[in-house]
């Protein structure tokens, strides 16, 4: 009969450890139901090579990381010279997913621009990016024009990185900018487990 | 100046109200049925806000996609897949229900029970222990406050 004093603050403690929880979950992480699944097909011109097409398949059979980036992306700035330093050594080729490049910008109005133009000129700004940040951490990079590719992909902000297996199975998502933490503590684990597996 | 801050700050969420954004094709039926169906679809952008009210890039992309499905003939059940294949249950205001969203459903349901059930018990024991006889000093002192005779000296040392 004593404790029951005891019961308010009881239940105080459960819903402070309940709402702590959920004050450490991070909203704008939404899990991927991608993981687990083969990665979206796609088919679409080179940035770099202008006559060359990149598609996932093109990688069967090698471990690979997608990065979808943009040159109007603030945090894509953050991580591009994470990017650069890791491309160096990096075990995995990585491939860029160049998002809404000229779309995305709200500053620009690209409306009534014909394709070939609008391939023109987002290859010409997304390639000055990379020069003016330190240079093309990227075995090739996609053009997503209109994103519809990151639709496919479930990406829903920029940065995202996607692993992907020997299968062409997307196995990690990590979404935003890419860290040196994130890289040694996740990624680089992940993908000596993927090489291990072959 | 201070007062003209505050009001200021009170009426910007009323500026910040996004309108809905304007329907694109020329057909009104079809942009209803799209803007219908956006209502139940979140953005991952702003994520209180549903497809159909937000301008975030990605929901205007959205709401493309939802229109072009219509197009090809694809009913809401199907874009719905569509949507949901890319980016999970997430993406659904409506949380469907299976085992991860299991308490989400039943949660309030077993509360009310569990509430409704611990009250039935609380009133149950009450009736039972019922509150102890008045002794007769108690008895009559009850008698003389209903009478009124009761003197007020009394009363107001009681």
């Amino acid at each position: 009969m004593k404790a029951k004093f005891l019961v308010p603050l009881f239940i105080f403690l459960l819903l402070a450890g309940f709402l702590g929880y959920g004050l450490k979950l991070n909203p704008r992480e939404v899990p991927s139901p991608l993981i687990g699944k083969p990665a979206p097909a796609f088919r679409v011109p080179q940035l770099q090579a202008e006559d060359k097409t990149i598609a996932p398949e093109d990688l069967k059979g090698r471990v690979w990381l997608l990065n979808v980036w943009a040159s109007w992306c603030i945090s894509c700035r953050y991580e591009h010279p994470v990017l650069v330093d890791f491309a160096r050594n990096s075990p995995v080729p990585i491939i860029g997913l160049n998002y809404k490049e000229l779309r995305g910008d709200g500053a620009l109005d690209v409306k009534g621009l014909d394709p070939a133009t609008e391939l023109a000129s987002a290859r010409q700004r997304a390639r000055q990016w990379l020069v003016e940040h330190g240079g093309d951490p990227y075995t090739v990079s996609a053009v997503d024009l209109d994103g519809r590719i990151g639709i496919d992909y479930g990406v829903y902000g920029v940065p995202e990185t996607f692993l992907i297996d020997q299968q062409g199975v997307i196995r990690y998502k990590h979404i935003g900018p890419i860290t040196p933490e994130s890289l040694r503590d996740v990624l680089v684990p992940k993908i000596a487990e993927l090489q291990r597996a072959s | 100046m201070r007062r003209l801050a505050l009001v200021a700050a009170l009426s910007l969420p009323l500026a910040a109200h996004a309108g809905e954004a304007a329907p694109v094709a020329d057909d009104p039926a079809l942009e209803e049925r799209v803007m219908r169906l956006s209502h139940d679809l979140r953005c991952l952008v702003c994520q209180n806000q549903s497809i159909a009210e937000s301008n975030a890039p990605l929901a205007v992309d959205l709401r493309n996609q939802v229109r072009e499905q219509f197009l090809a003939g694809k009913d809401e059940a199907a874009v719905v897949d569509y949507l949901v294949a890319r980016y999970g249950d997430f993406v659904l205001y409506l949380p469907p229900f299976n085992a991860t969203t299991l308490l989400l459903w039943l949660g309030p349901a077993l509360l009310l029970v569990a509430g409704a059930g611990w009250l039935g018990w609380r009133l149950r024991r009450r009736v039972r222990e019922a509150p102890p006889p008045l002794s007769a000093e108690e008895h009559a002192r009850a008698a003389a406050l209903l009478d009124g005779t009761a003197k007020p000296s009394q009363e107001s040392r009681s």
